[in-house]
């Protein structure tokens, strides 16, 4: 199996709290590998660290091989690192499909480009409508997010994060806030899309993670407390301890 | 540019074109060169708008950029006139050269600014784009050699090959054409990649660096356009008045520009245009009759971000359009 992502040794300490403590974990193609915690295990800061927005302390995050832990988070994305919010950092004012370019055109080139129209440029609006279609948006492709459903923005943060034809998706709480629907919709994105590329997915939902995730990492105070197939973190008697058993 | 205000940017070119001609052919020749004064600081603010409208810079130091426009003009034309030499270079009176150097200028100066200020946000931005201008308001002021606090008169108008640009109306048309440019090219920018960019730096600084491009460069970029094409103003309107001091960077400059790209209609193309008719107009006419015309400023001013963000244009043609 090929491995996508690989954290090693990753630690991360706001003064005396140990928010990541030597985390390690990898990704490998055609996987969906979730992480989950209780509220407070860290999820955050280690997405963030993943993501480039905190510098850790300590470790290394390579992908596909190559070391991109000194990157920024734009040269992260660049690299192929796709990612979506818990809370969602669409521009609200613009349509889907103005959301979704903005990813489209990092990938096509430099962005310098004062010239040409993007409204005229038809290889950014096929790719656009490529990934719009991917996640069954493209019949509001051109309505403000403003006026878009919940579920709807998070297909188009997906669709943002597919744009960049990354080799992983970083995907923090895609469901939250999605009803029974949304869930049951996002979950059937997210297998269909787990061949073409790897998910590391952070995720509250136990129903979709279950269904969806070919490994489990349970994060307890900054660290991993257990890691495998789901039947194996189900019957884990530590993670019902610290983290099932309070649900 | 679809919708009512394809119409109203319409009319409003229609009338810069018509209007300074009819002044001109009834011979009113005040009005010809307040009509040029009306174009020049549309220039300055159409540049600031690329930073504070479209890129939600909200710099507060913009009258360096002009400032450095108008001394560029002045120096080079007092060293021409007197056949002296600026540090050992001859210089011009040509104002194609003119402009080039000041544009050139302004945006090595941008360049330094906005690579120090855009480390930093909200207040703390204005606060040091203000700081910057200031400081090269006090460096003006202190040079003696160009007049310091009383300024440096520009004798004779510079030149432009083939024109005579003392005729008011010539004038004019240069100043318009130099506007429409910009206009054009802002429109250009906005629609390209960079522009979409820009945008959304403004708008979601998250999503862009999620995407794969980092913000600050965008943003340092628009943020030399924008004083370029303010330098650019600048030029023009030491020529218009024959006249640079000091005041031109003033945070008085500073902010009247950022007063017109408000009133007029932020991140709008034409509200920079429809903003400088409104102020000078104001400032002519209300001035005329009371010298406390500011306070009427204030009052409408106030009225338009309490109750019309969008400004002029936004008040005649509604909600912007973004595709």
């Amino acid at each position: 199996m090929t491995e996508v992502l690989r954290i090693t040794g990753l630690a991360k300490s706001f003064g005396a709290l140990k928010a990541t403590d030597d985390v390690s974990l990898t990704l490998n193609a055609g996987e969906i590998h979730a992480l989950i915690g209780p509220n407070g295990a860290g999820k955050s800061t280690l997405i963030g660290q993943i993501a480039g927005w905190i510098v850790p302390d300590a470790g290394t995050i390579t992908l596909e091989g190559a070391d991109i832990t000194g990157l920024s988070v734009a040269a992260r994305a660049k690299a192929g690192l796709g990612r979506t919010f818990q809370v969602s950092t669409l521009a609200m004012d613009r349509t889907a499909r103005q959301n979704v370019r903005i990813a489209a055109q990092a990938r096509a080139g430099s962005s310098f480009r004062f010239w040409g129209q993007v409204a005229q440029d038809q290889g950014l609006r096929d790719a656009v409508d490529q990934v719009l279609g991917d996640v069954q948006m493209l019949d509001q492709a051109d309505t403000p997010i403003a006026e878009l459903s919940h579920g709807a923005r998070r297909r188009v943060e997906v669709a943002c994060a597919l744009a960049l034809e990354p080799k992983l998706l970083l995907l923090d709480e895609p469901m939250a806030g999605l009803g029974q629907d949304g869930t049951q919709e996002m979950t059937a994105l997210l297998a269909r899309l787990k061949s073409r590329i790897p998910i590391l997915l952070v995720e509250h939902d136990m129903d979709a993670v279950f269904a969806l995730a070919g490994r489990i990492s349970v994060l307890v105070n900054g660290a991993v407390i257990a890691s495998g197939p789901p039947d194996v973190i189900r019957t884990d008697p530590a993670v019902r301890t610290a983290y099932l058993g309070e649900d | 540019m679809r919708g009512r205000e394809g119409w109203i940017n319409g009319a409003l070119a229609a009338a810069l074109l018509i209007v300074p001609l009819a002044l001109h052919l009834a011979g009113e020749v005040y009005y010809v060169n307040l009509a040029s004064r009306v174009v020049i600081v549309a220039l300055a603010a159409v540049g600031l708008n690329l930073a504070l409208g479209y890129g939600g810079m909200v710099s507060f130091g913009h009258a360096a950029f002009f400032g450095i426009g108008g001394y560029v003009a002045g120096i080079s034309a007092h060293h021409a006139i007197l056949g002296t030499s600026f540090l050992g270079l001859s210089t011009t009176t040509e104002m194609p050269l003119i402009w080039l150097i000041s544009v050139l200028l302004a945006g090595v100066v941008a360049l330094a600014i906005g690579a120090i200020s855009l480390r930093t946000k909200g207040v703390y931005f204005i606060m040091i784009t203000l700081a910057f201008a200031q400081m090269l308001y006090y460096f003006a002021i202190s040079f003696p050699a160009y007049g310091g606090e009383d300024g440096l008169p520009i004798y004779v108008r510079n030149t432009f090959p083939g024109l005579n640009t003392f005729d008011p109306i010539t004038f004019y048309g240069i100043c318009v054409v130099a506007l429409f440019a910009c206009l054009f090219l802002t429109a250009r920018i906005m629609g390209s990649r960079f522009g979409a960019a820009l945008d959304m730096a403004h708008l979601s600084e998250t999503r862009l660096a999620t995407a794969g491009i980092a913000p600050f460069n965008i943003r340092l970029t628009a943020f030399v356009i924008s004083a370029m094409m303010t330098a650019l103003a600048g030029a023009l309107f030491a020529d218009l008045n024959g006249f640079v001091s000091p005041s031109m960077m003033s945070w008085h400059r500073s902010g009247e520009i950022m007063v017109i790209v408000i009133l007029g209609g932020v991140g709008r193309l034409w509200g920079p245009v429809a903003g400088a008719i409104a102020f000078v107009l104001l400032e002519t006419f209300l001035g005329g009759l009371t010298e406390r015309w500011g306070l009427f400023l204030g009052l409408i001013l106030l009225g338009t971000v309490l109750f019309a963000r969008g400004g002029i244009m936004g008040l005649i043609a509604g909600k912007a359009r973004h595709d």
